[in-house]
């Protein structure tokens, strides 16, 4: 049989990203070039990567469109939510709808591409490349697949959903041929909110590769020592925003610290309410008790997540949650929210409604007191995440490659 | 001949509810679940009582009038008992009836379902003395015939079952004990002079249990006629066909719309219809046939899982640690003959809080969770943990309350620290 080729624009690529969007795409491609599907990948912007399994074009050097461009908001490239935000906080400036036409430029520079290159189906991740996508079936007459890895609806919270957004959104998934939703979480908001049809949305969930986990030696020494001391560590990581729950999991954290003082929480990340919830640490008279690390990734990420005693991910709304495969494949216990894609196929973790912080400092507390509980939690999590692998997403989405 | 001996195990655990660590201290109702949810006990068992022990009840009295050869029997724990005395007394009533007509067996074994016998040699003996009791109460009968939990055995089991005056028990048939032995004979378990085991068809028994409403299988539909014809190829083999499994079989676990009601309406006809079946109670069983052999089980099997060993309860670090930490607490806890706190122990040993800690779930996952109440066995780990915790601060209570003088305060977890002294201030 011939080799599927497929056109697939991306928006930001490890180790340019600064999200879950970058390290799903890198994942994912890489396990479908395994599985005998080539890969053109497009990215708006060039960057400094060439990886060698896939040919990558970088749109604004195959095409001479100009659209007026704001490049302070492309470069270093950040992850579709961040900049959500930061359009959001553009609208109000005299930047107005600027990212909306570094959309459309996207979308004119795809169209040169779409003619040039041969292809049997078009791939697009999130709606920053969906308009790409459209224009690109204009052109190419060839089925797009349009792959969901957070919708507007997640990122605000619910609240405030930008319309710009989701019109293009819903111009994607309902122009589409085939939707793919990380999780039935997801799927169900595409379902009900952007009203596209059941059949016409597969749930591919999202996998982890170890190889992008390299062996290295522990530098937090900050973390050893706390550890070294008995003390527990409790671990938060992502963006400082509503949508991670953060002031839930400050909430759990008071509440199971009237219990057990031996306990550190440790949050990992940056973001809007930094300054926010620093604030309300001091109030709640836990700031002896809270520790902030800052941005943190590669090998310092790895040291957070194999030194913690359990990783919490309280997320409001989550469409998948990559990060808790990470702690599970450092063999460290996990707790999610069941408003997460993750909570769908994670058996061996924890799991609790986001806004139940008597729950979560329950289950803390049942983890800080009990061995065993850790033990099993970080013995059976490893093992079910070795199964949890790219190559199983990359399988899926085969399947659904041939039902279109 | 074939005699067909049916034995029906009926059970319902008293589940612990989501019991968390800001109640330990607060409450001591740990089995008191009244949410719309798996854990409520009361709620569980109004289901199962329309759906399976009514119905299954009023058929098999109906076919006990109908067919004088007709006999079964029940092994029906303490905690199910007690829980249907007291809510439930029609279905009571209608287990009562019955054994009235003289051709159901009732069976012993411990009141609360325990793993008892691998913990506590006295546990044990108590805990089936009690089962004996609320059976003499509730039916007037005195079982001689005894049914380990989840048919749990082993050669000492079956020493110990002799020395307390049985004469007969009941065991798992599996492979890898009977090897190529039949289970269609009875056998004289390996240690002892006069008992005899009788050993489940584990074939015969899952083909209703598990397999009745299954459409994958080649031989669904199950017809009466079918299931009587396999019985009667037992003639000329062995005389005996031990069916073994959980009550619930009926209406609960296969649907009404399975038809299992409508098979065991027309199962008896059909067996006696060939001239050398018939049916027979585990105790007539054991006067009308001889034992063909010695049974050797060195090591402890049940009839859980594809494994048969212990595996459901035992396998993992969560189960044992918390039967472990159970078992260290019984002696301190009987000393205080506190009536309420001992009940509370007891109720703790039932098997089925270690059965939905296991996380077996890899090969035999779906029947572990089709059994579970908890989301996972985690919080049933929990859960149990937190009730233990709060089983130590009575008892430290207590102890406090005898101790007024010494007013020592003994560590009971370092985290439930601060609400012993908070509980303390009130008792003193």
């Amino acid at each position: 049989m011939k080799k599927k080729r497929i056109l697939m624009f991306g928006w930001e690529f490890p180790p340019y990203n600064s999200g879950g969007l970058g390290v799903a795409c890198r994942g994912l491609t890489r396990a479908l070039v395994r599985n005998d599907v080539e890969i053109i990948f497009v990215l708006p912007k060039k960057i400094p990567i060439t990886p060698d399994f896939m040919d990558m074009l970088f749109a604004d050097k195959v095409s001479s469109v100009t659209v007026k461009t704001i490049d302070t908001l492309l470069s270093p490239y950040v992850n579709a939510t961040n900049y959500t935000e930061e359009y959001i906080s553009l609208e109000s400036s005299i930047y107005r709808g600027t990212l909306y036409e570094e959309v459309l430029r996207y979308a004119e520079c795809a169209k040169k591409i779409a003619r040039e290159e041969k292809f049997d189906i078009i791939y697009t991740h999130d709606w920053l490349s969906f308009r790409a996508g459209i224009e690109s079936k204009k052109i190419s007459n060839k089925p797009h697949i349009a792959h969901i890895h957070a919708t507007e609806f997640d990122r605000c919270g619910g609240d405030n959903v930008n319309k710009k957004i989701a019109v293009i959104e819903k111009e994607g998934l309902q122009t589409a041929d085939c939707v793919i939703a990380v999780s039935k979480y997801t799927k169900d908001i595409i379902v009900n909110k952007y009203e596209i049809p059941e059949e016409k949305v597969s749930v591919v969930y999202n996998g982890i590769d170890k190889e992008d986990f390299p062996e290295y030696n522990t530098k937090s020494e900050r973390l050893k020592n706390l550890k070294d001391n008995g003390t527990k560590i409790i671990l938060f990581v992502g963006r400082l925003t509503l949508q991670k729950g953060l002031d839930y999991f400050l909430s759990a954290a008071k509440k199971s610290l009237e219990y057990n003082d031996n306990m550190i929480f440790v949050i990992a990340g940056t973001g809007d309410m930094e300054n926010q919830i620093i604030r309300q640490v001091s109030e709640m008279g836990i700031s002896d008790k809270v520790l902030f690390m800052g941005f943190v990734r590669g090998d310092e990420l790895q040291d957070a997540y194999k030194m913690a005693d359990l990783y919490i991910m309280p997320s409001v709304s989550e469409p998948f949650g990559i990060t808790a495969l990470e702690a599970m494949l450092h063999s460290t216990p996990v707790m999610v929210s069941n408003q997460s894609g993750v909570s769908e196929v994670a058996t061996h973790v924890l799991k609790v409604n986001f806004w139940d912080t008597h729950e979560m400092a329950n289950k803390i507390l049942a983890v800080v007191e009990h061995d065993v509980l850790q033990k099993q939690l970080s013995e059976n999590g490893f093992r079910e995440v070795k199964n949890l692998t790219w190559d199983a997403s990359a399988k899926a989405c085969i399947d659904v490659f041939s039902k279109i | 001949m074939a005699s067909v001996c049916f034995y029906f195990q009926v059970h319902q655990p008293l589940r612990i509810k989501r019991y968390r660590v800001f109640d330990i201290g607060e409450n001591n109702e740990y089995f008191n679940d009244n949410s719309h949810s798996s854990l409520n006990n009361k709620w569980i068992m109004e289901r199962v009582a329309r759906k399976s022990y009514l119905p299954t009840n009023q058929l098999l009295l109906e076919l006990l009038d109908r067919y004088p050869k007709f006999r079964i029997s029940f092994s029906l724990s303490g905690v199910f008992l007690e829980q249907i005395e007291k809510d439930f007394p029609e279905v009571l009533k209608s287990f009562q009836r019955l054994v009235d007509t003289g051709r159901a067996e009732i069976l012993s074994e411990t009141y609360y379902h325990s793993l008892s016998f691998l913990y506590s040699r006295e546990e044990f003996r108590n805990q089936v003395e009690m089962h004996k009791q609320i059976v003499k109460r509730l039916f007037g009968a005195n079982p001689k015939v005894f049914r380990n939990t989840e048919l749990i055995y082993n050669n000492e089991l079956a020493c110990e079952i002799e020395s307390m005056g049985y004469n007969g028990i009941i065991a798992e048939g599996a492979d890898h004990v009977l090897g190529d032995r039949s289970p269609h004979f009875l056998y004289t378990p390996t240690g002892t002079k006069n008992l005899k085991v009788l050993l489940k068809d584990y074939k015969l028994s899952d083909d209703i249990a598990f397999r009745f409403s299954d459409k994958n299988w080649v031989e669904h539909p199950l017809s009466s006629d079918k299931f009587a014809n396999w019985i009667s190829a037992v003639n000329g083999n062995g005389n005996l066909v031990n069916l073994f499994m959980d009550y619930e079989t009926f209406g609960e676990h296969q649907w009404e719309d399975s038809g299992i009601f409508e098979f065991m309406r027309a199962l008896p006809e059909k067996v006696l219809s060939h001239p050398d079946n018939d049916f027979v109670t585990p105790s007539e069983a054991i006067s009308k046939y001889e034992s063909v052999g010695e049974h050797d089980a060195h090591n402890f099997y049940s009839w859980a899982d594809e494994e048969r060993d212990l595996s459901a309860w035992l396998s993992n670090s969560l189960q044992c640690d918390s039967m472990d930490k159970l078992y260290q607490l019984r002696s301190i806890i009987f000393e205080t003959k506190d009536k309420k706190l001992i009940e509370d122990w007891r109720r703790l040993s039932t098997s089925d809080h270690f059965y939905y800690m296991c996380t077996k779930w890899f090969s035999d996952g779906d029947v572990h969770k089709y059994f579970n109440p908890y989301e996972s066995p985690y919080e049933a780990f929990i859960a149990f943990m937190n009730v233990l915790a709060d089983l130590k601060l009575r008892l430290e209570l207590l102890k406090n309350k005898k101790n007024i003088q010494k007013k020592s305060v003994k560590k009971v977890g370092k985290s439930h620290k601060k609400k012993i002294k908070k509980k303390e201030k009130v008792v003193i």
